[in-house]
């Protein structure tokens, strides 16, 4: 008898739907149907039955093909590699849990390498605009509950976040927007006609690059002053005319992405976004939130400032003191001045996801990725260690975009002698610590995270 | 005065982090002592030594501290960062954090300089013969207290965020600049005597900017009041004088409201 498992977390983008309902064999070992994803996360879910899933890792061989080996050689290269390297880099984990993310800061603090993760290449703006100014936000179900005017500012969640809109933020009937979509004005400013343009009910289709200008006429404007006839190729007349729809809303939700965080200025537009909600508070209630791209990339944030201080690009090399300066110590910035010489791909594709020059730099050093799944980075890679998929076949805690931690479980058995992410960085830091004659640290929230199954899984 | 040279042997496989590079490090030490103090290459804990030849003792104070680096020095970072007083030439290129939190003495570097230079300065003089990246003058990353005092004077063109979170002192750029000048800036004077590409002052508060070329986008937050005649920095001209960021937050002295000033070189 098929088993029909309920309340599912979906392990693809920030959204982190857990209303999925996933079909699965007798034997626990097929995922058959997935019910209420989209596509993508449906798909997402069956890759699992995928019979050509790696099993064992994998090591380059001299004559550049690569060749399967055992998990115990894969750890102990791994290990020395890391410890070898004058300043290795980690980046990742956009897609895997937070216990793997935890077990990963101790292998970082070992090695004294730089960990970051795909904020980096994402929303890594939002943090330092954060830093610099605040964060006036608030959950997804408060968008739901409450929000009457929608803005989507450099974000296109039709197609990033396919059950957004529907979820959170255009059509679900909440507690004071019992009309939905009708009771909803959707303001969408991008420079393309997106098919989240299309949908909104005003689209300011502004000049490229120019969301900061755009940013302070609106806040010009709201505090009473003028402002010249055309700003980022917007009329002043539909500048004043989204302003008054935004200060006359009951709630006023701000959601932004990717066109404002990797324009010219970065930080400094959702700098303004975030001034620019808190000018409105003055008016109305206004709240901000980042479109977070994978379903867990607001983890590392959280496990690593609780953990360092800091969220993303945290240079550990001193082994004293965390250090953060992206800029100096974010990904690509490393790769492009040559700054590490080992890099560690971890539930992330730096192969295709990075510009192709820092991916050159990186390949002059050792390359080692841990994936479950065949990807760029794990093909060009020197060893790519296979693990389990978090959210299918791994359990674990997620944040969604809004900074809740979501409880995710596992709906298929693992591969047999697949080992978590959490597990096999576990045995790198066992393997590490051996090599340098130290005694292994293992202070961890919960000290039964040291194996959570099976002892015998490697 | 004691002349202390560096002359670089070897070129750093991955960057230098040479924070002992400062008058006040060499402060009344030897040539060899100064070959054994610290800095790092990634995790790697590094002697001076292992990248410069060294000759010279230091004199007994910073003040009486003079570095000169015969060479060129593309891969350290931290060049005179923290010092209080001496100085620092450099004969080439510098990375990142030249003369970061300084609070006195003069750092001349005769090549170009990358990003992060004088940030969140106190005091003290920094030159720059060549170009400047980014984060000129700029605060740390999260911290509202940017630089405070001191001269930055650039002479060839810089990248964006030029004294972010500004409170004092003043940054001259000779040449261009890209986009967000003295962004958050609460005090301080920015003059750019070339091009800027726009965001000039946005959110700022207060202080003053001076662009002796042309803005391409102007910020919507900034209104035209007067035109003026004013000198700055050996240059004098008309400048037309905005004030601004509207949309700002501003404060109020003497019953007055407080804007920043952008004075821009009026057309001839």
């Amino acid at each position: 008898m098929p088993k029909l498992i309920k309340g599912v977390g979906c392990p693809y983008c920030g959204s982190s739907c857990d209303d999925i309902e996933v079909l699965v064999s007798d034997d626990e070992t097929k995922i058959l149907e997935v019910h209420n994803a989209c596509i993508i996360g449906t798909n997402l879910f069956h890759h699992a039955n995928d019979p050509t899933r790696p099993k064992l890792p994998r090591r380059r061989q001299p004559d550049g093909t690569m060749k399967e080996i055992p998990y115990d050689e894969a750890i102990d290269y791994m290990a020395k590699t890391m410890l070898a390297a004058k300043k290795p880099l980690i980046y990742g984990f956009g897609s895997t849990n937070c216990e793997g993310m935890s077990a990963v800061a101790r292998i970082a603090e070992k090695s004294g390498a730089v960990l970051d993760n795909c904020a980096t290449i994402c929303h890594g703006p939002s943090f330092l605009a954060i830093f610099d100014n605040g964060y006036p936000s608030c959950t997804l179900g408060e968008a739901k509950n409450r929000a009457d005017v929608v803005v989507f500012w450099g974000c296109n969640p039709m197609h990033a976040h396919p059950r957004h809109t529907s979820r959170y933020s255009i059509f679900p009937r909440g507690y004071f927007t019992q009309k939905g979509a009708m009771q909803r004005t959707v303001l969408s400013i991008d420079p393309r006609e997106t098919d989240t343009a299309k949908l909104a009910d005003v689209h300011l289709m502004l000049d490229q690059g120019h969301d900061y200008e755009l940013f302070d006429a609106f806040r010009t404007v709201l505090r009473g002053h003028d402002i010249p006839d055309v700003v980022a190729g917007i009329p002043k007349e539909t500048i004043i005319k989204s302003v008054e729809i935004m200060k006359n809303a009951k709630f006023c939700m701000i959601f932004f992405g990717m066109g404002c965080t990797h324009t010219d200025g970065r930080n400094h537009n959702i700098d303004a976004a975030i001034s620019l909600t808190r000018d409105l508070n003055e008016h109305t209630k206004a709240s901000i939130m980042a479109m977070r791209g994978h379903y867990n990339i607001a983890g590392p944030g959280q496990v690593w400032a609780w953990q360092f201080g800091f969220p993303y690009c945290i240079d550990l090399s001193k082994g004293t003191h965390a250090h953060m300066n992206p800029g100096e110590t974010s990904s690509v910035d490393l790769a492009m001045r040559d700054e590490v010489d080992c890099f560690v791909n971890v539930g992330a594709d730096a192969g295709a996801h990075f510009p192709i020059q820092p991916v050159q730099h990186l390949k002059k050093h050792p390359f080692i990725t841990v994936d479950p799944n065949f990807n760029m980075a794990s093909e060009i890679s020197d060893l790519h260690i296979p693990v389990r998929i978090a959210g299918v076949d791994e359990p674990g805690v997620v944040y969604r975009m809004d900074n809740v931690p979501i409880q995710f479980r596992a709906v298929i058995k693992g591969l047999p002698g697949v080992p978590s992410d959490e597990e096999l960085f576990n045995k790198v830091y066992e393997r590490m610590c051996e090599l340098t004659k130290t005694e292994p640290i293992w202070l961890a929230a919960k000290e039964d995270r040291r194996y959570p199954e099976s002892e015998a899984v490697i | 005065m004691a002349t202390v040279t560096l002359k670089p042997t070897k070129v750093p496989e991955l960057m230098f982090e040479g924070y002992s590079i400062t008058p006040d490090a060499f402060a009344g030490k030897t040539a060899a002592q100064i070959a054994e103090l610290p800095g790092h290459e990634g995790k790697i804990h590094m002697k001076l030594g292992d990248f410069f030849e060294v000759s010279g003792n230091a004199g007994e104070t910073a003040a009486d501290t003079d570095i000169v680096i015969a060479g060129d020095c593309t891969r350290v970072k931290y060049i005179g960062a923290r010092m209080t007083a001496g100085t620092v030439t450099v004969n080439g290129n510098a990375d990142m954090y030249v003369g970061g939190w300084m609070k006195g003495g003069k750092i001349h570097i005769k090549g170009n300089m990358d990003s992060f230079c004088g940030i969140q300065m106190e005091g003290g003089e920094l030159l720059c013969d060549g170009d400047a990246k980014n984060h000129v003058g700029c605060a740390y990353r999260g911290d509202w207290r940017g630089m405070k005092g001191g001269t930055i004077r650039i002479k060839g063109s810089a990248g964006n965020d030029i004294g972010t979170f500004m409170l004092g002192g003043t940054i001259i750029i000779e040449k261009n600049a890209f986009i967000h000048v003295s962004t958050h800036a609460e005090g301080g004077t920015v003059v750019i005597k070339g091009d800027v590409e726009g965001r000039v002052g946005g959110q700022m508060v207060r202080g003053e900017m001076y662009v002796l070329g042309k803005i391409k986008f102007m910020m919507p937050g900034y209104k035209k009041v007067d035109t003026v005649e004013k000198e700055i920095d050996g240059v004098k001209a008309t400048f037309d004088h905005y004030i601004g960021d509207l949309g700002e937050r501003h404060p109020k002295s003497k019953g007055q409201v407080v804007y920043a000033n952008l004075y821009l070189k009026a057309a001839a």
